[in-house]
């Protein structure tokens, strides 16, 4: 989904907020949080996944699907509680009005789903370490865990996991067909990425088998 | 012919109820569906609070500095390592651990969201999952450490590591000269959460 969630690249944003090492609590921080209700945010997050409502996928999709004002001007714990709330209501365990009713204003939640998502990739191969890789150019309107920067490019397989897990495009959409994957760490050059346009040297994106095709040596 | 642009909608959100009474609301919301056990919600914040922890990250990296072996493993099997520990978790299931060298710096972010391995680094801070760091350091590394107080010198490259599947990153820093002899607690104490996100490089106080 290309959605105003996909900041990687994205140019006039300001200092981060941020000394190294400086924290309330010190160099060793743990959780942060500002507002007092903050850590219900994950709390309720993982009381719904744990329940089996949604996957953590599903909630990543969701936050993603808010409006875009609505996401640019939330706060990060505010954007998990919208999301998780959508979820909730859109399998229908709760209403928005009860919602509403028990906040005592309005609650705003994510936008509708637009994309039904998409199985796991059918052709999917298997690639080594060192092979060059190039990433699908193809975009998808659901969700799908490729940073729009490197749609098209070429690298290079610096790991391969020894693990496999479900397609994101299937799974942050409910979808039981999402198969088993292995990701790929793939090393771009930050040239390729970004032209003259960048001070990085290389970027690794940890991408699914089934966004990457080979690349004729 | 005239050309008029319609000003009458303008690009306002409507009003929302506070965030902590829409945070409350699905709380009562959950708990009225029994979807909330008893003391979850305190369960899981003692988990976050004082479980999840860099200390656990940089133990992992005061180890590998003064024991090869272990070193090796943290490197080619970063599950295998953080396992002996006891210290895989959720957000924390598959590691790898990325080695800093003098002439490469690791630096991690998640510029879709906020992916962190969290019972090694503890939960994302609040500058990690900023606008600005999202959008900025998978481009211009070298400026946002700088402004952060970090300085990487020219000749070093560095690579950005984007969180992107399941995979759950630390950085393995460079000992610092000067820490020869030092015990693991003492090495432990100097690898903070930065360094292990790899914003920061360790520092060595001098006397």
């Amino acid at each position: 989904m290309h959605g105003i969630h996909d900041l990687g690249g994205v140019q006039n944003f300001g200092p981060v907020p941020h000394r190294v090492n400086e924290y309330p609590d010190g160099p060793f921080q743990t959780a942060e949080y500002h507002e007092d209700w903050e850590p219900l945010a994950y709390g309720l997050l993982f009381a719904c996944a744990d329940a089996d409502q949604f996957s953590v996928d599903q909630l990543r999709h969701s936050i993603e699907r808010m409006e875009p004002r609505d996401y640019m001007t939330s706060s990060y714990f505010e954007r998990i509680l919208v999301g998780t709330a959508t979820l909730m209501v859109e399998n229908g365990m709760l209403t928005q009005e009860e919602l509403e009713d028990l906040a005592g204003g309005p609650f705003p939640l994510s936008r509708p789903v637009s994309s039904a998502g998409r199985p796991a990739n059918p052709n999917l191969q298997q690639f080594e370490v060192g092979d060059r890789v190039r990433v699908a150019t193809e975009q998808v309107p659901g969700h799908i865990r490729v940073p729009g920067y490197c749609f098209g490019k070429e690298g290079v397989i610096d790991h391969r996991t020894a693990h496999e897990w479900r397609f994101p495009d299937a799974i942050g959409h409910g979808r039981d067909d999402g198969g088993s994957e292995p990701t790929y760490h793939v090393r771009f050059d930050a040239t390729d990425v970004f032209g003259t346009d960048t001070e990085a040297e290389s970027i690794v994106v940890d991408l699914f088998g089934g966004y990457l095709e080979p690349v004729p040596a | 012919m005239s050309v008029t642009i319609d000003h009458a909608v303008d690009n306002d959100l409507g009003e929302k109820a506070p965030r902590s009474a829409r945070g409350e609301a699905l709380r009562r919301a959950l708990e009225a569906k029994g979807l909330l056990p008893e003391g979850y919600l305190d369960e899981w914040n003692n988990t976050a609070e004082n479980v999840f922890s860099p200390r656990r990250g940089a133990e992992l990296v005061a180890h590998a500095w003064t024991d090869p072996e272990f070193r090796e493993l943290l490197l080619t099997d970063g599950t295998a390592a953080v396992g002996q520990y006891g210290y895989l978790g959720p957000q924390g299931e598959y590691i790898v651990a990325l080695e800093d060298t003098p002439t490469l710096k690791h630096v991690i972010v998640c510029s879709l969201c906020s992916c962190t391995a969290w019972p090694i680094l503890g939960l994302s801070p609040s500058w990690y999952k900023s606008f600005e760091y999202r959008s900025r350091v998978v481009r211009e590394p070298r400026t946002v450490l700088a402004e952060m107080g970090t300085q990487i010198p020219d000749g070093v490259e560095i690579r950005v590591v984007d969180v992107t599947a399941d995979t759950r990153f630390m950085v393995l820093p460079q000992r610092p000269a000067g820490t020869e002899g030092w015990s693991r607690e003492q090495l432990a104490e100097i690898v903070t959460k930065d360094c292990l996100i790899g914003v920061a490089v360790p520092q060595v106080e001098s006397v």
